[in-house]
Parts: C-alpha cells; sequence; structure tokens
C-alpha cells in the first residue's frame, strides 16, 4: 500500500509536467493545426540558455525567467520566420519542417554546449518527505505542482476571461470570419506560439532537473510521453491534455514501479499505439472535431 | 468633405451626396482568370444598393474583393475617400465596414455573446450588447448558447447583430435570405430598412432572392458573368421585363 502511495504521488508528479508540455502541443494544435514535433528541441534550447545564466549569476531565478522569456521569445520566431511560410495543403509538410527544425536545434546545441550530460541542478530539494512514515513528496515535487498549476489557471483565465482569448479562440476556429471582425489572426497565431513555447519551456525546467541533466536531446522520451497524453486527451482539449498527462504520469510510474523502469517507454508507445486505434479522437472527445 | 468625389456624385432629393463607396473599373478573381471585370458601382450613406445576377456572376466574389480578402488587379476601391488598396482585411472593420459572409460565419464554438462580443472588441470603449440584444431579442434568450445550437434564421440574426456591434457605416451582407423562411427574410430585410432610415447605414446587399432584395433596396446592379449589365433604381429595375428575363429569371 505504502508503495503503492508512493507510485501515485511520483506518477502525478511526473504527470503535471507531461501536462504541461501536453498542453504546449494543443495550443499550437488549436492555432495552427500543426503537431509541432519540434518542441522539445526548442525547450531544451531555452533551458540551456536558462542553466547558462544561473550558472553566470548564481541565480536559479533569474535562469527561470531567461529559460521562459526565451521560451515566448523562441516561440515567435518559429512562427514568424519559419512556420508561416509552409504550405498547409498537406499535412505532412508542418510535421517534416518541425523534424528538420529539431534536428539544426539539436546540432546547433550540440556545437555550443557539446553532446555530453551536464548538471542541472533542482532549486529545491528532491528528497521526500515522510507523511505518517512514508516517503511521498519532495519539495520539488511541490513546486512542480505549483508551476503547472499556475500555467493551467493563467491560460484558462487568458482563454475564457479576457478579450485576447477571445480573439485567439476565434482566430483558430474561424480565420477568414475573425479577420473580417477586426482580428489580426496572424498575431494571435504569433501569440499561441509564443505562449506554447514557452509552457514548453516550463516543462523543460521542471523534468531535466529530475532526469540525467542537460543534453541536447533530454526531451527525446518527454515528448513521446507528452505527445500521448495529448492524443489521449485529444488534440483538441486543454483540459483533456493536462488530464492525459496525469494519467499518463501515474501509468508510467506503476508500469517503472511494478515491472521495471526499462519496460516504461515501451508502456508509453503500447498506449499510444492502442489510443490512435481505438480513440483516435481522444478520450474525453464526445462530438468530432471541426476538420482541419 | 473634400468634394474630391463630385464626379460620382448623384443628386437625392434635389442635393448632391459623394459616395460612401465607390468602386471604379475593378477587375479581381482568383488567381489568372479575372471573376469579376471592369466592375464600377457606388453605395452612398443611407442607402441600400442590392447587388443582383445568377449563380456565378461575380456577386460573392464582388464583397469579397471589396474587404479586401482578395486582391484588386485592376481599378480601384474607394472608402470614404480612403484607397482600399494595401489595407488589411482586419482593418477594414476600423474604417467602418462591416462584411458578413456567405454561410453567415457564426463562429459556431463560441457562445451567443463572444460572437456578439467579437464584433465590437476593437472599439474603444466595446460596443454595449443591450442595443443589439434589443434588435434580437430571440439571442438575448440564447445568449449562453453554443453558436451550432442556432436555427438558420438565430445564426443570420447573430452574423448582422456581431456586425452591427461594429456600429459600421457601411455594411456588406452576402445572401442574407439563403436557406431562411420567408417571414424571417422578412424581418431581417424589414431591419435593414429600419437601420437606414434610422442611423443612416449604408448596404451592399447581394441576393439571390431578387424580389425581396428589391423590394427594399433604393438601387440594383446586375451583374452577369461578372459585368455589370445595369444599374438603376430598383423600381426602375423590378419593372424592366426584358432585364428580369434575361439576367434575373423571373
Amino acid at each position: 500500500m505504502d508503495r503503492f502511495l508512493f507510485l501515485t504521488f511520483d506518477g502525478l508528479s511526473r504527470g503535471a509536467v507531461y501536462a504541461a508540455f501536453a498542453l504546449a502541443l494543443v495550443l499550437i494544435w488549436r492555432a495552427a493545426r500543426i503537431v509541432n514535433f519540434a518542441q522539445g528541441a526548442m525547450a531544451v534550447a531555452t533551458v540551456y540558455a536558462g542553466y547558462s545564466v544561473a550558472n553566470a549569476t548564481g541565480s536559479y531565478w533569474l535562469g527561470f525567467v531567461v529559460a521562459i522569456a526565451g521560451g515566448l521569445l523562441l516561440g515567435a520566431i518559429v512562427e514568424r520566420v519559419v512556420m508561416r511560410f509552409v504550405d498547409h495543403s498537406s499535412p505532412l509538410n508542418g510535421v517534416v519542417v518541425a523534424l528538420g527544425l529539431v534536428l539544426i536545434i539539436q546540432g546547433v546545441l550540440g556545437m555550443i554546449y557539446g553532446n555530453e550530460f551536464r548538471p542541472a541542478p533542482a532549486p529545491f530539494s528532491r528528497d521526500a518527505f515522510e507523511v505518517g512514515g512514508v516517503a511521498l513528496l519532495s519539495r520539488y515535487d511541490l513546486f512542480v505542482f505549483a508551476a503547472v498549476g499556475a500555467v493551467v489557471v493563467l491560460l484558462t483565465l487568458l482563454f475564457t476571461r479576457t478579450a485576447t482569448g477571445l480573439r485567439m479562440r476565434a482566430a483558430a476556429f474561424a480565420p477568414d470570419v475573425s479577420r473580417l471582425l477586426g482580428v489580426s489572426v496572424g498575431g494571435m497565431l504569433t501569440l499561441g506560439w509564443a505562449l506554447a513555447a514557452a509552457a514548453g519551456s516550463l516543462a523543460g525546467l521542471l523534468v531535466i532537473p529530475t532526469e540525467l541533466g542537460l543534453h541536447p536531446n533530454a526531451m527525446d522520451l518527454l515528448f513521446i510521453s507528452a505527445f500521448t497524453a495529448a492524443v489521449l486527451g485529444g488534440l483538441d482539449s486543454p483540459l483533456g491534455a493536462v488530464l492525459g498527462g496525469l494519467l499518463v504520469g501515474l501509468l508510467l510510474a506503476y508500469v517503472s514501479g511494478y515491472l521495471g523502469a526499462t519496460v516504461a517507454p515501451m508502456a508509453v508507445l503500447f498506449l499510444l499505439v492502442v489510443v490512435l486505434l481505438s480513440r483516435p479522437d481522444g478520450l474525453f472527445a464526445r462530438t468530432r472535431a471541426r476538420p482541419a | 468633405m473634400t468634394g474630391r468625389h463630385e464626379s460620382h456624385g448623384a443628386s437625392v432629393g434635389g442635393r448632391t451626396t459623394s459616395a460612401l463607396l465607390e468602386i471604379d473599373g475593378v477587375t479581381a478573381g482568383y488567381g489568372a482568370a479575372p471573376v469579376l471585370r471592369d466592375v464600377t458601382l457606388a453605395v452612398r450613406p443611407g442607402q441600400i444598393v442590392a447587388v443582383l445576377g445568377a449563380n456565378g456572376a461575380g456577386k460573392t466574389t464582388l464583397l469579397r474583393t471589396i474587404s479586401g480578402l482578395l486582391p484588386v488587379s485592376a481599378g480601384r476601391i474607394v472608402f470614404d475617400g480612403l484607397d482600399l488598396r494595401g489595407v488589411k482585411v482586419e482593418r477594414m472593420v476600423r474604417h467602418g465596414m462591416a462584411h458578413v459572409p456567405e454561410g453567415r460565419g457564426v463562429v459556431t464554438e463560441l457562445t451567443v455573446d463572444e460572437n456578439l462580443r467579437l464584433g465590437g472588441l476593437w472599439r474603444k470603449p466595446r460596443t454595449a450588447l443591450d442595443g443589439i440584444y434589443d434588435l434580437f431579442p430571440a439571442l438575448a434568450e440564447r445568449r449562453a448558447h453554443l453558436g451550432h445550437q442556432l436555427s438558420g434564421g438565430e445564426r443570420q440574426m447573430l452574423a448582422i447583430g456581431r456586425a452591427l456591434a461594429a456600429q459600421p457605416r457601411l455594411l456588406l451582407l452576402d445572401e442574407p435570405s439563403l436557406g431562411l423562411a420567408p417571414k424571417v427574410v422578412a424581418q431581417i430585410l424589414g431591419l435593414l430598412r429600419d437601420l437606414r432610415d434610422r442611423t443612416g447605414l449604408a448596404v451592399l446587399l447581394v441576393e439571390q432572392n431578387v424580389r425581396s432584395a428589391l423590394s427594399v433596396a433604393d438601387e440594383g446592379v446586375v451583374l452577369s458573368l461578372g459585368r455589370v449589365v445595369s444599374r438603376d433604381r430598383a423600381g426602375t429595375l423590378a419593372g424592366d421585363a426584358d432585364l428580369r428575363h434575361a439576367y434575373l429569371g423571373f
């Protein structure tokens, strides 16, 4: 029972990170109908920048802000300079361009920082406190929950309570009509990419200290888990992405806890295949999504 | 007004009023093949102009060209003294032009209230929606419903209400009667006439339903294969049997 509880909390903590990253994928899918396969590489690039600043200044938090701001900027640049010019007549075009971006970003990171793992210290202790004799949560886990919770709340407020959020939703659902109503659809698209990339950077900041450290490929596995989470949630649904993230996190924790950590990556791929075959619109889909 | 539109001015009630929208020798379309050829027409403030013609005559293309969704390859479009060449689609509404597209363009994933808010979002201060709900009481009852839950008539009212929330001086209206019951069509056209009389709103109305359109319009323009074949007072067009048979099918 203790082990089950421990694995549950571990799974929720991992799941929160997947949720943040899946949310980033969903934001871009909703706005641009592209699965941003470059999301992981973009996030790693900004986390490198963040740790460079943290190492130079001695302040993790300054590095944290730089990584998030870098995410906003990189997202906007990728949309303005690259994705805007992708021909959307075939959905594969965006995917191929994104994969090209992955190669470029990972290559450049390798040239600058080297292809070895670099230490990425966590800002809080990762030692779990004991609750009733069971070690359940660390300070770092609490930080992860707080950071992801803040992103979910802020994005929800943005989309449901503000004029900009209304414009972003309208631009995603009906671009031509929105332009006729005075919405700068291109601007909303850039903003969507910027916010998504910043959420991806946050996920990177949260996950990298819990694994082997900084590496150009550091987010490849996380990408697969988060993509599975987003598909599980239905790609179109931010709430689905969050729930999907938590579910995938729990599944991975139980699988690595009971069956062994080496099975976990296979379990994610297995889940992805099962979902794509049985519920391609996601677990929570009620109506069919508008055709892309 | 500097009087630079005098050449296009027309006599209304013994007074010369300059045009709000002038379309001068416009050729436009998709790619290399023009749909509109050398189209010239004008809409004055407080005037309803009906654009008539068979399917494929270029009526929708004309509206899409005016609001900038399609490029002009020759000629010019002037709105309230401003040459619209190079003006972005999303800026048009700020100049006072609102376009209700064919198929109504309600954002079906948003609620009635969100659709209406979207119309007046760019205004500072934002348009209060009470006036719009007063015009369309049916929408007020359904303000929390999603667009796809509305009937065809309600969607048309929502699309027009949303355009009015931008407080335009010119309304471009594409086939408002499409798929609607005659009673609803009469209600919508009556509203247009009312708005014209009360607020001086100008309307460029594209319609297949020729009789209804001419009953409310001041002027009619008949398009055939992308060219203007006739421009006249609505009453005159309605009474011109040859023209009706040749181009309008009744």
